[in-house]
């Protein structure tokens, strides 16, 4: 007998586990079926998640983004919150690989269920991130320059697209006579999509690509592209190389003879805090593009600057990115109190014409495209490693990430 | 004709980087066989060092000479530490070193996190490495690249001298050899295994100094050259100088070459593709050790 229950045992077991599994599995059927988490704001706070790299070759940038998200949510809170609640800020590190940013997106939204997250850096992390909010039907504000050519309905870009950053920078260098340029980049999605335009452009407006080199992300081995650079006789470079990269690269370009002066290179990753790191001695004179500078004029600047100064240390620059990350914690804060709720669908609905006085001037939200109008700024890398305005496109661009207004981009998109 | 030149020189100091950084491991790992995966992060401790030290002596030339000696001996007294601590309880057991070492990697990874900042840092070169050679205007040799050729060049003719010529070579040779028969015959092989640990690690300490002139300088600076530094050591024979000089040369022309014509990606696909090709031709690498022990 006792046998025999034994083998009954033996049978059932795996049986009941199946069941287990199954009913598990139809758990989570249903709640996807719900359509995602909601996120809980029944108490007197209010969570938001921050999701950037705290960690690995990414790190270097993303935690001065981190910081200053941290600190518009403490400027908040000190003066009353939103709708009258604290914001609770959750920080989860991405640690600059692709599918823990998924993952992480993943856990802010269903286990804090918070009520919008900050964050993402790379284009790489910002498309490992998207389905995560767009099946959850969750908020990502994303405060970085990237290449355009997407609209998801669940991601406000804070950052500029690319006919507010990289479509300036050229129209800079044409006004400049430079028309012959050399593409150097980090190899993932942002670079070789902002290379496709960059030729676009190029081809339309009658100058020339010399050349066009990819970097593996994280390569600190330059000699060769910059042998190539320099043979090309190029005019200028434009240059979509990110991380740890640009000081290797910057170090090859000074030690093979190349200055700004005899061929300067337009940066579009390159802000303050990594001037800081690659070195002033190896940046002094080139170019960048961006919509904020640690010296951009204004009211609004001056009380950012102090505030990040007084917080972090004074020798902490501020930078582009920073102030986008900045600032969409405002305009999150906007466009709720204009909603009157944290409910997603409300955000969005409220979010256009939403506007903020930003350090880098007034910025006002795109309900079509959730981007937002930015003043374009090219910059001068100087000696005390601050970057001075030498251009501005004089008003607010119009966000367009599909370029749909500029002829010669037709077929990109 | 003047590109051909010029890449063989990139080729050339991309070699003299990969012979810097696998010097030390050619020691630690071939001579000694442990796997030391925390050598990177004693790459990291050098260059740190050089970072620290400029606080201090703020003249960047004057610095970078006090750093080479500076970094040997941070480097160095990490080596030992972790030989004295970890390593030496271990050398029985490979697998559970290479383990080990991984994660004392990872601690001091964030040890530097820590006590730096995860933001790189900066380091200022000397004026007279940052220019360069002018041989026709299309063929520049910078200084820095000829600067690190000679120290790799220097640290090979160091290290020869010292295994070959001293009564400390003689031993480490013996040892490594035969440690039984060594010590029967009154060599203190504890003693000998802390001083090649000591060499191996210091000399990657100089390494990082070196690598201050060409690339960042951060908590991750270490992990991106280990498998490089493997590489050239398991390619060039365990145990053999000669063989990590004569392969470190080869890839870095290699792969200038070959990226000049291709990309960076090209090239490294090829690299690695001739380093499985080489190995399936001659597992024990390019020279091999012939030791008197039974093992």
């Amino acid at each position: 007998m006792l046998d025999i229950r034994g083998r009954w045992k033996g049978a059932l077991l795996p049986l009941a586990a199946i069941l287990a599994l199954s009913a598990c599995g139809s758990k989570t059927g249903e709640n996807e079926s719900v359509g995602g988490a909601v996120a809980d704001t029944s108490g007197d706070t209010v969570k938001v998640g921050l999701l950037n790299s705290l960690s690995g070759t990414m790190a270097i940038s993303e935690v001065t983004v981190r910081d200053s998200i941290k600190l518009a949510v403490e400027e908040i809170n000190a003066s009353g919150g939103v709708l009258g609640k604290k914001i609770e800020p959750i920080s989860e590190d991405g640690a600059s690989d692709w599918p823990t940013f998924a993952e992480k997106a993943e856990k802010l939204i269903r286990e804090d269920k918070v009520a919008a997250v900050f964050g993402c850096w790379t284009s790489a992390s910002r498309k490992a991130v998207k389905p995560v909010f767009e099946e959850n039907k969750a908020l990502l504000f994303y405060p970085v320059q990237y290449e355009g050519l997407e609209q998801s309905p669940y991601i406000f870009y804070t950052g500029a697209t690319t006919n507010q950053q990289i479509v300036p920078g050229l129209e800079y260098l044409k006004s400049q006579g430079k028309t012959s340029v050399y593409l150097v980049g980090s190899d993932y999605v942002f670079p070789r999509t902002a290379n496709k335009i960059i030729k676009a452009y190029v081809q339309a407006n009658g100058m020339t690509v010399l050349g066009e080199e990819y970097a593996p992300l994280g390569s600190t081995e330059f000699g060769t592209i910059v042998n190539k650079v320099k043979a090309s006789k190029a005019s200028a470079v434009f240059n979509t190389l990110n991380g740890d990269s640009n000081v290797a690269f910057f170090k090859e370009y000074k030690s093979a003879g190349l200055t700004a002066a005899s061929m300067p290179v337009v940066s579009v990753s390159i802000a303050e805090e990594e001037v800081k790191s690659i070195g002033t001695q190896y940046l002094d004179g080139q170019l960048t593009a961006w919509n904020y500078y640690q010296t951009t004029p204004g009211a609004a600047n001056d009380k950012f600057v102090k505030a990040y100064k007084a917080k972090y240390g004074q020798d902490k620059p501020t930078s582009d990115p920073m102030e986008a990350a900045y600032v969409s914690v405002y305009l999150w804060k906007a466009m709720v109190e204009k909603a009157g709720g944290f409910e997603v669908d409300k955000v969005k609905a409220a979010s256009d014409g939403v506007t903020f006085d930003a350090p880098e001037g007034l910025v006002t939200v795109d309900g079509a495209t959730q981007h937002i109008y930015k003043t374009a700024r090219i910059g001068k890398v100087g000696p005390d490693g601050l970057i001075t305005e030498v251009w501005n496109s004089g008003q607010p661009v119009k966000p367009d990430p599909y370029l749909k207004g500029y002829p010669w981009a037709a077929g990109l998109s | 004709m003047t590109v051909i030149v010029s890449q063989l020189f990139t080729g050339v100091s991309i070699g003299a980087v990969l012979l810097l950084i696998a010097l030390g491991l050619s020691l630690t790992f071939g001579q000694m066989g442990v796997i030391n995966m925390a050598h990177g992060e004693f790459i990291m401790a050098g260059a740190y060092t050089v970072y620290v030290l400029q606080k201090v002596i703020t003249d960047a030339g004057w610095s970078l000479f006090v750093a080479l000696p500076l970094a040997f001996a941070v480097a160095g007294l990490m080596g030992v530490l972790l030989e004295v601590l970890l390593i030496r309880r271990l050398y029985a057991r490979p697998l559970d070193t290479l383990l080990v070492t991984w994660g004392v990697s990872l601690i001091l990874q964030q040890l530097a996190r820590d006590i730096f900042g995860a933001p790189n840092v900066q380091t200022r070169a000397p004026d007279f490495l940052t220019g360069n050679i002018k041989i026709t205007d299309d063929l520049v040799l910078s200084n820095n690249r000829l600067f690190i050729l000679t120290l790799a060049l220097a640290a090979v003719v160091a290290l020869t001298v010292a295994l070959r010529y001293t009564s400390l070579g003689r031993r480490i040779r013996a040892v490594v050899q035969n440690r039984d028969l060594a010590a029967v015959s009154g060599i203190a092989t504890g003693r000998v295994d802390r001083l090649t640990f000591f060499i191996g690690s210091g000399l990657a300490g100089v390494a990082g100094v070196a690598l201050t002139l060409l690339g960042p300088i951060g908590p991750t600076m270490g992990t991106n050259v280990i498998v490089d530094a493997f590489l050239v050591v398991v390619a060039g024979g365990i145990g053999h100088l000669k063989g990590s000089v004569i392969v470190a040369f080869a890839l870095g022309t290699l792969q200038s070459l070959v990226e000049y014509s291709t990309t960076v990606s090209v090239a490294k696909v090829l690299v690695f593709v001739a380093i499985v090709a080489f190995l399936q031709w001659r597992p024990q690498g390019l020279f091999t050790l012939r030791t008197r022990s039974l093992a």
